[in-house]
């Protein structure tokens, strides 16, 4: 799915990325650890494609094209969806507007995805204008629902989220990277599954979003780079470790 | 400041014919040629008078059309409620001075007068809209108007008046007195719409008075192309209670020189007075002017101006503020620029591609939708808006 190598990016005059390399294969779900500042947010710019965001070397391969260059609405288009920390405000667009063009040509029913996520209230709101934390998370799912990219990046789901938010939040994303969890009629849970192979790239801090979605790997990025794989299926292991130790391991492991 | 100068040509009133014009009584609006019938749409003049409650439609000077079809409002030319209501004492020339310039001067004497008188009854709540529209088909018509509106104790009416110009019109001037009452409890929604032509001067004197508990909501819509435009609507707010909110959106392309704003007036206590504008130039300049004045307490205001250069144009923002009282509580804020970056990334990673995100931006920027215009008029803007985007970016 996802496949990038020796990756360096700079913004301005400064290196942030420092050699990145990452598989994300089909349907996998990797979490990102680290401290503030050490690049994560910045992983994710790059992935997207976003001005100021300079590639010095390295590629990043999507579902077998290289990416590197391509501008952003491509890479859209090639189904990478991202979640934004901190969207902006678009004065005079509706968030029912942008959802039904986050599906571009695709057949989407807006009011019945947005009551998945409780969103029904706000279709009718200029996009993100006065919305509370949890209220843009869901506004950036059901985007991202919308858009049903291949590759979701989702940075730090519980920010600025409450308990109750972040039940809603957590299974939406679940959702959206494991596909439906009900059977259909017409098709066996094995087939859906097959057929639904969204792959995840998730930044935390708290690890709460790990007690909704299947986490595969993880790592830390730490100063720019990424440091201590985690055994298969056990990211929480890493989280447990930092909560313990902190992130000064890191920097033994990286020496 | 030198190229604003140069630009504002002082006009010559003597190159327009402010006289005659005023024969021939088309008294049918299905004999309105569909060149006309599009313009007149544009200015948001419906000819089938679908949803309307009243119609009024003047060419150059002559009442084409004049009719209410609601109980409780009356629409009249101006000359015949002149006569009905022996010159109208309490309103004809009481909101505006005729010696404030050279403008309403000559639109005091001239010999040829047109213009509407609409008055809704005591407690009458007119569902549907009033449209007027005064139309120039006359080369160097100069086309005077003096408009009168009332609206009564505890009554409500939505006025949409559009200004246009034969597309066979290259040179004109319209001269507008619009003097608005709104009595006690009184609520009015004025949107007008501007739809002028390339070579045309534009000289609205506008003035509203609002007494204790009324509203004025004014809506100002100008899309297209015009040679000058300079007003300054203003309203005093003069009872306790009273509300004024100005929505303007308003596209200067390139040869336009577009001077205007609105001034709110807080003579009472307990009034409010909103001022928004939304305006892009597109090679055109445009001095977006706003202010609000507080000489009671408690009032509030609020004055919101956002202006944004797509193409070489002028944007010259002056909002101001003037507060008499202590107590008063007036703000604003202005900003002119470009397209916020940030907002055409978010879009591009939703797979917009950057023409498209401009478009969505800007569409949302112009958008009409707090204005609460009827639906066929909303889609002609839009539709105008979209038209025009080709000349924006
Ligand atoms: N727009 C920017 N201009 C300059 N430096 C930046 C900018 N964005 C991020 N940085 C720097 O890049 C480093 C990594 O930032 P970021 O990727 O946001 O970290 P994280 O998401 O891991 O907290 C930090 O040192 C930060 O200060
Ligand atoms: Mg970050």
């Amino acid at each position: 799915m996802l496949n990038i190598e020796d990756l360096h990016v700079r913004i301005g005059d400064k290196e942030v990325l420092k050699g990145i390399n990452l598989k994300i294969k089909e349907g996998e779900t990797f979490i990102l650890f680290g401290p503030n500042g050490s690049g994560k947010t910045t992983l994710l710019m790059a992935i997207m494609g976003f001005q100021g965001y300079e590639v010095t070397r390295g590629k990043i391969i999507f579902r077998g094209q290289d990416v590197t260059h391509m501008p952003t609405y491509e890479r859209a288009r090639l189904g990478i969806g991202m979640s934004f920390q901190r969207p902006p405000t678009i004065h005079g667009l509706k968030t029912k507007d942008l959802v039904q063009l986050c599906a571009r040509d695709k057949e989407v029913d807006v009011p019945a995805m947005a009551r998945t996520v409780n969103f029904e209230s706000f279709l009718e709101r200029d996009i993100n204008d006065g919305f509370s934390g949890g209220e843009i998370k869901r506004s950036e799912l059901l985007q991202l629902m919308a858009q049903d990219p291949y590759l979701v990046l989702f940075d730090e789901p519980e920010s600025g989220v409450d308990l109750e938010n972040m039940v809603l939040v957590g299974k939406t994303a679940k959702k959206l990277l494991d596909g439906p969890t009900e059977p259909s009629p017409f098709e066996s849970m094995r087939d859906r599954r097959a057929r639904h192979n969204t792959s995840g790239l998730i930044i935390t801090h708290t690890g709460y979003i790990l007690d909704y979605v299947n986490a595969d790997r993880g790592q830390v990025m730490y100063n720019g780079v990424l440091c201590c794989d985690s055994r298969p299926n056990r990211p929480r292991d890493i989280l447990d470790h930092i909560s313990k130790y902190g992130y000064k391991e890191c920097v033994r492991c990286l020496n | 400041m030198s190229e604003l100068k140069e630009k504002n040509d002082p006009v010559n009133l003597d190159i327009y014919s402010f006289s005659g014009g005023d024969e021939a009584q088309q008294q049918d609006l299905a004999g309105i040629s569909a060149d006309d019938r599009g313009q007149l749409l544009m200015a948001g003049m419906d000819v089938r008078e679908a949803h309307r409650s009243g119609t009024f439609l003047q060419f150059d000077h002559a009442q084409v059309h004049c009719k209410s079809c609601q109980k409780g409002v009356e629409v009249l030319g101006i000359n015949d409620a002149l006569k009905k209501y022996d010159g109208l004492p309490d309103y004809f020339w009481k909101a505006i001075d005729k010696e404030q310039d050279e403008f309403t001067r000559a639109s005091a004497a001239a010999t040829t007068q047109g213009g509407y008188f609409i008055r809704t009854e005591k407690g009458a709540k007119i569902s549907d809209p009033v449209q007027s529209c005064m139309f120039i088909k006359g080369e160097n018509t100069g086309q005077n108007v003096h408009n009168v509106i009332i609206v009564e104790e505890d009554s409500e009416v939505h006025i949409i008046t559009g200004c246009a110009t034969s597309h066979g019109v290259s040179s004109a001037m319209h001269l507008g007195i619009s003097e608005i009452y709104v009595k006690k409890g009184g609520h009015l929604t004025f949107t007008m719409i501007h739809n002028w032509g390339d070579d045309v001067v534009v000289r609205p004197r506008t003035v509203g008075i609002v007494e204790e508990d009324g509203v004025f909501l004014s809506n100002y819509i100008l899309l297209n192309r015009v040679k000058s435009v300079q007003s300054y609507p203003t309203v005093y707010l003069n009872g306790r209670g009273a509300l004024a909110r100005f929505n303007a959106v308003i596209v200067t392309p390139k040869g336009s020189y577009v001077d205007t704003g609105n001034r709110i007036v807080l003579n009472a206590p307990d009034t409010r007075g909103e001022i928004v504008s939304r305006t892009i130039t597109t090679g055109g300049i445009n001095i977006a002017r706003g202010e609000i004045i507080a000489n009671a307490v408690p009032a509030k205001g609020h004055l919101e101006c956002k202006g944004l250069i797509l193409g070489d144009g002028v944007i010259h923002a002056i909002p101001e503020l003037v507060g008499t009282k202590t107590g008063v509580e007036l703000s604003h804020e202005a900003a002119v620029g470009k397209i916020a970056q940030e907002e055409i990334e978010y879009l591009m990673a939703r797979g917009l591609d950057e023409d498209e995100a401009t478009s969505t931006i800007v569409r949302g920027f112009l958008n009409v939708d707090i204005m609460g215009l009827p639906k066929e008029l909303k889609e002609t803007i839009d539709r105008t808006i979209a038209e025009h985007e080709g000349e924006m970016f």
